[in-house]
């Protein structure tokens, strides 16, 4: 059975989740978990069984709306199907996560957990561009509920926030979208939203340069990079705790996807004359983000700015224009998923224990909650890029990419490490080290539930970080593909 | 053409109009509500279904009857489209009228009345007929507005309403008649000058100005929108949402074809105004949308930007007139879905209230007291802002193909930049509905189930056709292409 099905298995136990909830009240919770690990299943038996002759694990094509030359195209390469893993894994993580937290409408809360998922699982697989739209649009529409709904004391403005600006850019894309389709239908005379018709359009540059454009706002608003950022500290500080995981864990990264698998394809020499612009701007990133998490007092927003940082490494791997700086950045992705994904749920439990995000309040936990500390600890210095883990294979590969395209930029993305270190730390020091607060409640440590996430969570850094190789190779198929000029 | 086929072409028109007589009779007999009311569906239904009938007499695309209309599939679909809206209307004004008044059977006179207008609208191609129809649209109108005769806000309303429109009427009359003065015809595929040029022709230009300014009063479209929101909002809800639906489609169904028919938009005086009123109400009608409280002004502000996007549709017909109806048939389908459904949400909450229900806070929570009516309420929403999973989406990616067809950026800026900001107020309606409830609100139970189904039909449309508007995209572009354009 196509991998395909993932989609609509998870939409409709997303609405038997809901219906679920009027026999008994964790019932939603269950079945949300169930889909979720037989997803992940799914997704891993694919992955060893390998790719059929085209390189693909899956595809399905089928017309839509005719008319436009509109079709449903779903294609799974190397790179989708990692994030796809990447997807459902982190819906366990989510699932498990706020097991506890949400008190009320448990159905409906598993409802739009599940949904966000298939669209994103759409959002990785589909190669028509309306397609690709309609997906980007409809992942948004459940996470504004999660946020809207079961958000912290400012909901209302983050989730707000959060809708206008992805929604905002999301105009700009589809005004490419249609300009892109428009011009290649009167230089080619098809009129069709396939995207391996559209590579081929023929555009002249300064068109290209304006398509282009469009498309990468939508996309760095969504990575989150500096200018458009602001978004993102709210919405991550106001949204529930599965919230949290899902939106850094993987909404961040169909921003970094739609860069790799559109703009870059679609305008390849119009990218290659903006590289010093997208570089720029991820360092920019680096610093800017970095030096903010520093001046955070807020547990969660610490992380969420931290995330901005490490999204500039994407950037700057993307546009270093050669295969190490994209398989880094890929890798990146990944790795970012997962030691973030950890931060957010380690956020979420300080939160349930101390109902407060405030470092002030915190200090000391070790001794209140050693396993709590312990794993605190591996996900900052993972997040810091400490060698072995993760996080340092994706920046490492980013940084040996950007040197050859300009060291300039490389050595000020290198000084971003180093911030990395100086929040990172100061994150550890100000929560679980130091003097213990004497205002602390007594606090439960982790218990079996979150232990067991945490540490499937680390074995999945440890792997990345010492066996990077077996990613690579799943997105080497498209990586090569890219007509890197040097 | 025959004189059979003039009247087999014409079916519509003529049931529509025995059925008016039969209501009045009926009426005029014993007054009993149900009586009117199934004998109104009826009608309506019937009328609906003559279409299939009629539909056969246009062998080649076109019946012309008289020189006053030329009928065909288009028209035809537009018909369709009204009758629908009045069908729902009279499904949900029968509870309002239930609940609230006295004297209930003339609604349903004056309901056929104002649909007849509307039918006659999309086939006119003459300044006669033109001003007819839209006169008995608005003649009906005004009573409707006042049908709550005890209450104040429907009166003044009402007023506005009668005042304000029939200025618009002079000043479209006048430029009518400024124009005839310049070609000798009311006809408008004759309405150019008789020297056929159009530079210089300082008669045809100022009668054209009046003429959509006229236009542009009946549209709400700025700078003439300034009676919308306080009729909108003193309307009993059910007759808001058929003056923003079937009294605003009718209009635009007919000055598209004077576009087409007469090549109005030959002249670039009349192009650039249009750019500049459309740019105006995106803008405008959905920066003020911002600062209101009151859901029907929300929506009031809301629908003069849809307009103000419908424009760019009509601008499009110089240099695609087929996709221009495309686009204008099926922004308008979609138009009518949300509009209507947004109405008759608050049509139907206010079935058991004293008043009816006008602030946004009304529905916080809406959709935990209330889910159906909820869930439409948001769909409504999400769709009027055009995002995915809803028809509003196919609509705003046609204006997109429309716009960047014309090549008209500009429009395509203001269209940006006016979703933009609806996407703000659009968003509050979904949020306020979503958040919890506040605990002395009361449950909205014991509605009646016909609005429900009503809603609930509108709401699952609204979705289908924006997940899957295969077959509405096909059976629109199939009757645009026979129509010959």
């Amino acid at each position: 059975m196509s991998l395909l099905w993932l989609i609509p298995l998870l939409l409709v136990a997303g609405v038997v989740a809901w219906l679920s909830e009027r026999v008994r009240t964790t019932l939603p919770n269950w079945i949300s978990l169930i889909t979720f690990i037989v997803a992940t299943l799914w997704v891993t038996v694919v992955w060893f069984s390998g790719p059929d002759t085209n390189g693909l694990y899956a595809n399905w094509v089928q017309d839509w709306i005719p008319r436009f030359g509109i079709d449903f195209r779903f294609e799974v390469d190397g790179l989708s199907l990692m994030l796809i893993g990447l997807t459902t894994f982190l819906g366990v993580v989510a699932v498990v996560s706020s097991w506890t937290e949400t008190k009320t409408r448990h159905g409906f809360f598993q409802f739009n957990i599940l949904w966000v998922m298939a669209g994103v699982v759409g959002v990785f697989s589909a190669f028509d561009l309306f397609l690709f739209f309609f997906f980007w649009e409809v992942m948004l529409i459940p996470m504004y509920f999660l946020i809207a709904i079961w958000g912290h004391e400012d909901k209302e403005y983050a989730s707000m926030k959060f809708f206008l600006f992805t929604q905002i850019s999301g105009l700009l894309m589809l005004v490419a979208i249609v300009a892109l389709v428009w011009f290649n239908a009167s230089s080619s005379g098809s009129l069709t939203f396939n995207y391996f018709e559209l590579v081929n359009a023929d555009l002249d540059s300064t068109t290209a340069k304006l398509l282009m454009l469009g498309f990468f706002i939508a996309f760095i608003t969504k990575l989150p990079s500096v200018p458009v950022h602001t978004w993102l500290p709210d919405a991550h500080t106001q949204a529930p705790t599965a919230g949290s995981v899902i939106l850094a864990g993987i909404l961040l990264k169909t921003g970094a996807y739609g860069i790799i698998r559109f703009v870059i394809t679609l305008f390849p020499d119009v990218s290659q004359d903006f590289c010093v612009w997208g570089m720029s701007l991820g360092v920019v990133s680096i610093l800017y983000g970095g030096y903010l998490a520093y001046s955070q007092t807020d547990f969660k927003r610490l992380v969420a700015y931290s995330s901005i940082a490490h999204m500039g490494f994407i950037l700057v791997g993307v546009y270093s224009f050669n295969k190490l700086g994209t398989q880094g950045a890929i890798i990146t992705m990944i790795a970012h998923g997962f030691s973030t994904a950890a931060l957010f749920m380690m956020a979420g439990s300080l939160q349930e224990r101390l109902h407060s995000r405030e470092m002030s309040k915190m200090g000391g936990l070790w001794v209140r909650a050693p396993r709590m500390g312990a794993v605190t600890m591996f996900f900052v210095i993972a997040s810091v890029g400490m060698p072995g883990l993760g996080n340092f294979i994706g920046e490492f590969l980013v940084l040996i990419g950007a040197f050859q395209k300009s060291i300039v930029l490389t050595v000020f993305a290198t000084i971003g490490i180093v911030v990395a270190a100086v929040y990172g730390l100061s994150l550890m020091q100000r929560s679980f080290q130091g003097v213990p607060n004497p205002n602390v409640p007594k606090m439960r440590d982790f218990a079996f539930r979150e232990m067991s996430v945490m540490v499937l969570l680390m074995i999945a850094l440890v792997w990345v970080g010492i066996y990077p190789q077996s990613l690579l190779r799943m997105s080497d198929t498209f990586v090569s593909m890219l007509e890197f000029v040097s | 053409m025959s004189v059979a086929t003039m009247f087999q072409a014409g079916l519509p028109y003529l049931v529509l109009t025995s059925g008016i007589l039969v209501v009045m009779i009926g009426v005029a007999i014993k007054r009993t509500h149900a009586v009117a009311a199934v004998l109104t569906i009826i009608t309506l239904l019937v009328t609906i279904l003559s279409h299939i009938l009629a539909y056969g007499a246009l062998n080649d695309g076109v019946v012309e009857i008289t020189s006053l209309f030329k009928v065909d599939g288009i028209a035809y679909l537009f018909n369709v489209l009204f009758l629908l809206a009045a069908l729902v209307v009279a499904f949900l004004g029968s509870e309002f009228l239930n609940q609230r008044i006295r004297f209930k059977e003339e609604f349903y006179l004056l309901l056929l009345c104002a649909t007849l207008g509307s039918i006659v609208l999309p086939a006119s191609v003459h300044f006669a007929s033109l001003i007819l129809g839209l006169e008995i649209i608005g003649i009906s109108l005004y009573a409707m507005i006042a049908y709550p005769e005890k209450a104040r806000p429907p009166l003044e309303a009402s007023l506005k309403y009668l005042v304000l429109s029939g200025v618009g009427s002079t000043a479209l009359l006048f430029g009518m008649a400024m124009i005839y003065a310049g070609s000798g015809s009311l006809e408008f595929a004759a309405s150019l000058p008789a020297d056929g040029s159009i530079e210089g022709q300082y008669l045809y230009l100022i009668g054209n100005a009046f003429f959509w300014s006229g236009i542009a009063f009946k549209l709400s479209l700025v700078p003439f929108h300034i009676w919308t929101p306080d009729v909108y909002h003193g309307a009993p809800s059910i007759v808001t949402g058929f003056l923003a639906t079937v009294s605003k489609g009718a209009v635009f169904a007919v000055v598209f074809r004077y576009a087409i028919e007469g090549n109005v938009l030959d002249s670039g005086s009349v192009q650039l105004a249009l750019t500049l009123i459309a740019c105006a109400s995106m803008v405008i009608g959905n920066l003020l949308a911002l600062l209101q409280t009151n859901l029907k002004r929300i929506l009031a502000y809301s629908s003069i930007a849809h307009m103000g996007y419908l424009l760019i549709a009509l601008l499009l017909v110089e240099s695609n007139s087929a996709f221009g109806y495309e686009t204008v048939v099926l922004y308008l389908i979609a138009y009518f879905l949300m509009t209507l459904a947004a109405f008759g949400v608050v049509s139907v909450l206010s079935t058991h209230q004293e008043h009816e229900l006008n602030t946004i806070d009304s529905v916080s929570g809406l959709f935990w007291r209330q889910p159906i009516a909820g869930v439409v309420l948001i769909v409504a929403a999400i769709s009027l802002a055009g995002i995915p999973l809803t028809i509003g989406f196919v609509a705003k990616f046609y204006l997109f193909l429309a716009g960047i067809d014309g090549g008209m950026w500009f429009l395509i800026g203001a269209l940006v930049v006016g979703s933009a900001i609806g996407i703000y107020y659009y968003l509050r309606i979904v949020f306020t509905v979503i958040k919890k409830a506040p605990d002395d609100s009361e449950a909205f139970t014991g509605l009646p189930w016909t609005g429900l189904g009503i809603l609930t039909f509108l709401g699952v449309c609204m979705l289908v056709l924006g997940i899957y508007p295969r077959f509405l995209i096909n059976l629109i572009h199939n009757v645009v292409q026979i129509a010959g354009f």
